[in-house]
């Protein structure tokens, strides 16, 4: 049974992702949030992919999720917003973005089907940070550039957008 | 190490990524669909991974580290806009009325 | 050198019509006159040059030629707007600026306090430009464009005090009727231009003369016959010309009585030999000429209003020269136009000198005994009275009413005896008018003098009225036929002369006429008040055709057209516009601005696009 912890954390990411689309309040949502990343780590790691598995944890479970944690305890949510959000979720709001999303989850699945099917016997090698290194600086080091100024535009942006939120209010007449 | 199927890998993606869109498509709280989309982030890293492991490339997991930067921008900048819009006056948070686009 | 006048004749009144209308109604009084009068003046001179030059040295063709330009040549088709002067063009010619000019004199003192003269002068010249055209055309479609632009001025002018409703419906009625035959005859037009290949008279008349006369050729000669009725004003399209009278006197002069309503006796003598080969098509323009100038002669006896009168005196005259047309007598109906252009144009105008004179007033009843107050107008009214009724000897009409009453002799005595009841009428009902009008008591004292520019054109007109038929004579008392050999290249020799008696018959109705009316009307009768019977009653309604169209056309046709407001075409371009709008609302609605439709819409768009993929 060496899939089962592919199988357990599976399982738990989408489990958690199911729990944060339905969660009222926000802070919950945000708690089954830092759960999916934290499973799909695990997940990484059962494929072999130590490297990212790390990264997942460190980043997205560690930075990202601070940051959500840090904007829900300034937004100063109450029992008011999760009792609109509970009439935001009426059952009716959910007919059409489930019928899209199962359209499309039935799409994948059939898509996936035309990958041919590893040879059982094909021992999961795992790929360490060192060839993942050698890519990065290697052929790659173009998009690496690109995520640096992604990164750039992202910080220049926040901080434009948040510049004022002190200075004047709501810095509009 | 273990052997888990990298299709399978790519089923729980898919799934991922459904309810992602799931929460996009009927949440109206700007917040809760910044955290889906964040799921459907992480769910296209997934595939990225999955299909890492399948062909035996590292080229999975630099694409991985694509979608890293890419989703750590994404979160600044939008919970940048979610704080901004709440104190300029909208509180509710409410996708619906981003049309108005003003006040 | 003469050719070259012809197109001069025409663009004066013309390039007086465009400094009138340029001026935008801003231009004083008697500079609209002298631009007016003094440009038709200018053309009548030229005319008189140009008609003494082709009398003395006729032109080797029998007429002179000027084409303008090519209007267009295609395969199988050409237009030329061309002018030509004939015997005919030139008689025609003759009325239009002469008559025309006498008008536009008398108009000069009738519309002097009037405001819009400048628009007056303007249609009144672009009329005579038009009308022109229309008598000089030798090319059918050039007389078209001036057959419309009669119509046109006639409709502006008859609407000319627009401010009363009464007349624009009246100018409106006017142009609708006329646009009936308009629409007929371009219709024959067409239809002769598909046998000839051109519009040209001439080739026309010889593509129609070389063959046979076919159905064809019939119908294009009845659909042409519409036109001429309609613009003439004869049954059954004749109900316009009363309510006409609408505009004023010097256009009920020029346009209601001398020269536009006479297009079609011109366009039925221009194309005679189409007519002619056809003998159903004569006995139908004969049989229109006799009815109407009965039914318009009854009308006339009854009628109340002088401009009225006159009206129906002037559809009873054109159905003489109808008359005169479909018996053949060519000469005849072209003599009668002549004298009918002046006495009818001169008992306009005397009706308008009387008009003026009593507070604009037109009930001949509120008139009376008016001889007295003013002689001069009440002698240049009786002698266009005495020519209308054809007073022996002494006046034009006679002389032209007995031509056609020879020419009807010659056709079908029946038709003489309608004619020769026709004249009987016609003596009767316009000496009730002079009776009523001139003797007996006053009913309202006239004011005011008729000055020179009315005078003069009244005594010209007057001196024509009785001495113009002078120049064609029945051989019994002088063989004087001046007009007829004039126009014998295009006409052919006159007819041969009746027995004497017919003459005498034709001297004598007319004064037993005078002698009925002096009996019934005279100043001491009690017969001097309106007759009020249920016949009168019909008569002085036109015999009430209006009611019967209304009844029998135009109510139908607003019934229908209800029903059918909104009916397949409507659906249609209604459905057109329902899809173009509710896809631009479904459109609209997709630009909805919110983030999660969009959201949808490309996750929508993801999902076809994946399934598009997939199929394998």
């Amino acid at each position: 049974m060496s899939d089962l912890p592919f199988i357990l954390f599976s399982l738990v990411a989408a489990w958690a992702a199911i729990m944060v689309v339905t969660r009222a309040v926000a802070v919950h949502a945000l708690l089954y949030l830092v759960v999916v990343p934290l499973s799909l780590a695990g997940v990484f790691f059962t494929l072999g992919a130590p490297f990212a598995a790390m990264l997942e944890v460190i980043i997205y479970a560690g930075a990202v999720m601070v940051l959500f944690v840090f904007v829900v305890m300034m937004l100063n949510l109450g029992r008011s917003d999760r009792d609109r959000e509970r009439h935001w979720m009426a059952p009716a709001v959910w007919i059409g973005p489930a019928l899209l999303s199962g359209l499309l989850l039935i799409a994948l699945c059939i898509t996936l089907r035309t990958i041919p099917p590893t040879a059982a016997s094909d021992a999961m090698v795992p790929i360490g940070p060192q060839s993942v290194g050698l890519l990065l600086y290697g052929p790659y080091v173009l998009s690496v550039e690109l995520a640096s100024f992604l990164l750039l535009a992202g910080l220049v942006s926040a901080f434009h957008i948040g510049r004022n939120i002190r200075g004047t209010g709501t810095g509009e007449p | 190490m273990s052997a888990a199927s990298p299709t399978h890998a790519l089923l729980l993606a898919t799934l991922l990524f459904a309810v992602g869109m799931l929460g996009v498509l009927a949440r109206r709280n700007l917040l809760l669909m910044l955290m889906s989309i964040e799921i459907m982030l992480n769910a296209a890293a997934l595939a990225f991974i999955a299909a890492g492991a399948r062909w035996h490339a590292a080229q999975g997991q630099v694409m991985f580290l694509m979608i890293l930067s890419l989703a750590a921008a994404e979160a600044a900048v939008g919970l940048a806009i979610i704080l901004r819009l709440h104190s300029a006056g909208r509180p509710t948070l409410d996708a619906d009325t981003g049309n108005r686009l003003k006040g | 050198m003469n050719a070259l006048l012809l197109p001069l004749i025409v663009a004066c009144p013309l390039l007086a019509a465009g400094v009138l209308f340029l001026s935008a109604g801003r231009m004083p009084p008697l500079p609209s006159c002298v631009i007016g009068a003094g440009s038709v003046g200018l053309s009548a001179l030229m005319a008189a040059v140009l008609a003494i030059g082709f009398l003395r040295t006729p032109p080797p063709t029998g007429a002179l030629h000027a084409t303008l330009w090519s209007w267009m040549q295609v395969e199988g088709f050409s237009a030329r707007i061309a002018f030509m002067l004939d015997p005919l063009s030139l008689v025609m010619m003759l009325i239009v600026t002469g008559v025309g000019f006498l008008i536009l004199l008398y108009a000069c003192g009738y519309m002097h306090d009037d405001p819009d003269i400048a628009r007056f002068f303007g249609c009144m010249t672009l009329f005579v430009a038009a009308m022109l055209v229309l008598v000089f055309s030798s090319d059918l479609l050039s007389l078209y464009i001036g057959w419309e632009g009669v119509g046109i001025c006639s409709y502006l002018l008859i609407s000319f005090w627009h401010a009363d409703t009464a007349n624009v419906t009246a100018a409106r009625k006017a142009f609708i009727v006329t646009r009936i035959g308009d629409a007929a005859m371009l219709c024959g037009l067409l239809l002769l231009a598909t046998r000839a290949g051109t519009l040209d008279v001439a080739s026309v008349l010889q593509t129609v003369t070389a063959r046979p006369a076919d159905l064809q050729a019939a119908i294009a000669a009845f659909l042409l016959l519409g036109g001429a009725v309609a613009k003439s004003a004869q049954v059954p399209l004749q109900t316009w010309l009363p309510d006409a009278m609408a505009g004023p006197t010097p256009v009920s002069a020029l346009i209601h009585a001398a020269t536009m309503v006479t297009a079609g006796v011109y366009l039925i003598a221009r194309l005679h030999p189409l007519f002619a080969s056809l003998p159903v098509a004569m006995t139908a323009v004969a049989l229109i000429g006799l009815i109407t100038l009965l039914l318009a002669a009854g009308s006339a006896l009854v009628q109340t209003d002088i401009k009225r009168i006159l009206a129906y005196s002037t559809m009873s005259q054109i159905g003489y020269m109808f008359l005169a047309l479909g018996t053949g007598a060519w000469q005849a109906a072209i003599f009668h136009l002549v004298t009918h252009a002046f006495f009818k144009a001169l008992l306009f105008m005397a009706a308008g000198a009387i008009i003026l004179r009593v507070h604009h007033r037109q009930d001949i009843y509120q008139m009376g005994g008016l001889a007295h107050a003013m002689p001069g107008v009440f002698a240049a009214f009786l002698a266009g009275s005495a020519a209308l009724a054809g007073l022996p000897l002494l006046t034009a009409g006679f002389y032209s009413k007995e031509m056609i009453l020879q020419g009807a002799w010659h056709a079908d005595p029946m038709l003489w005896a309608g004619a020769l009841l026709g004249a009987f009428a016609t003596a009767i009902y316009i000496f009730r008018c002079v009776f009523i009008v001139f003797f007996g008591p006053r009913h309202t004292e006239p004011h005011g003098r008729t000055g020179a520019t009315m005078a003069i054109p009244l005594v010209c007109l007057a001196v024509l009225a009785l001495t113009g038929g002078w120049m064609g004579m029945p051989d019994a008392i002088a063989p004087v036929h001046l007009l007829s050999h004039l126009l014998s290249p295009l006409f052919g020799a006159s007819m041969p002369e009746g027995p004497h008696w017919l003459l005498w018959a034709g001297s004598l109705v007319p004064l037993a006429g005078i002698g009925v009316a002096w009996m019934l009307w005279q100043p001491r009768t009690r017969t001097r008040t309106p007759p009020e019977n249920a016949l009168a009653r019909v008569a002085r309604a036109g015999w009430d055709f209006d009611t019967l169209y209304d009844v029998l056309i135009v109510r139908p046709f607003t019934t229908l057209g209800q029903l059918n407001q909104s009916d397949i075409c409507d659906r249609l371009s209604d459905a057109t516009a329902a899809t173009a709008r509710a896809g631009g609302r479904m459109l609209g609605r997709m630009q909805s601005g919110q983030v999660r439709r969009y959201a949808g819409w490309i996750a929508a768009g993801t999902v076809v696009a994946l399934c598009l993929g997939v199929r394998p």
